[in-house]
């Protein structure tokens, strides 16, 4: 797949600037990390743009991913959001609320040994779904679940 | 100017419960201050999770995730006594590390 391709150019091409970045000495392990952030996925405006730039393989409706968190949340700027996903082979957790400036909140990757199961507080500007991405061997299996937020989170 | 997080790891069976408070300002970008500017955006972008050098949990994340952040996950194959160690780095290039054993 063409993705695939650019990806393989990306990282070829960061791996070698960190290479010469951490030789000179400029850069910590922790700051090489940091460039394993995907913008363009936390830059995108819509949903269908994020989801667009996560999602790299089939994508279904699941049942066995269950976000837990409250049907109303009083204050937009802290709420609790966990995701329990119930299939083997976990390589990724992300998750999205669809009204947000920048729907994309947060990108966990699971390695072997550790569950899916990972809680955060997010903000929300305003009632909207929350949407979860589970990537499992390869697949993508989507959950979402509308929460009410009485008072917006982003404007402050 | 980064504070310090607290971390705790508890062993449960098999099970090690992980729950990371960090204090950063989160801020989105999308605010304004009293004269009509935007300030700036400030948040954590990576966190990065080990027990020992075995790397448990990797996270991006972006400004929607809440000021002083909150970050609990689960994972196999450690006991107490173990150390855990946490690391941020936000978009400024800010970073801090902190550890705990686990009980």
């Amino acid at each position: 797949m063409d993705s695939a391709r650019r990806t393989f150019i990306r990282n070829a091409g960061n791996a070698s600037v960190i290479a010469l970045l951490a030789a000179n000495g400029f850069l910590r392990p922790e700051h090489a990390r940091a460039d394993l952030w995907n913008e363009p996925a936390f830059n995108a405006t819509s949903l269908e743009d994020a989801l667009a730039r996560v999602v790299d393989g089939p994508l279904v409706d699941s049942s066995e991913v269950t976000i837990v968190a409250p049907d109303i949340a009083e204050n937009g700027a802290v709420v609790p959001v966990g995701v329990i996903a119930a299939m083997s082979g976990v390589e990724s957790i992300a998750i999205l609320c669809e009204k947000n400036p920048h729907p994309l909140a947060a990108v966990y990757d699971i390695p072997a040994g550790t569950l899916a199961d990972v809680k955060t507080r997010v903000k929300m500007a305003g009632t909207s779904n929350v949407v979860v991405l589970v990537k499992a061997e390869g697949t993508f299996h989507m959950a979402s679940r509308e929460i009410k937020v009485t008072r917006g989170g982003c404007g402050g | 100017m980064a504070k310090p997080m607290k971390v705790r790891a508890r062993s449960k069976g098999e099970v090690t419960d992980v729950r990371v408070l960090m204090r950063h300002d989160m801020e989105s970008g999308q605010r304004k201050n009293q004269d009509g500017d935007v300030i700036p955006a400030h948040y954590i972008q990576n966190v990065t999770i080990r027990h020992g050098q075995r790397v448990v949990l990797f996270a991006q994340w972006g400004p929607a995730v809440s000021k002083n952040p909150f970050l609990g996950f689960k994972f196999l194959g450690a006991v107490a006594g173990d150390r855990i160690e946490v690391t941020w780095v936000d978009n400024k290039g800010d970073s801090r590390t902190d550890e705990t054993i686990i009980t």
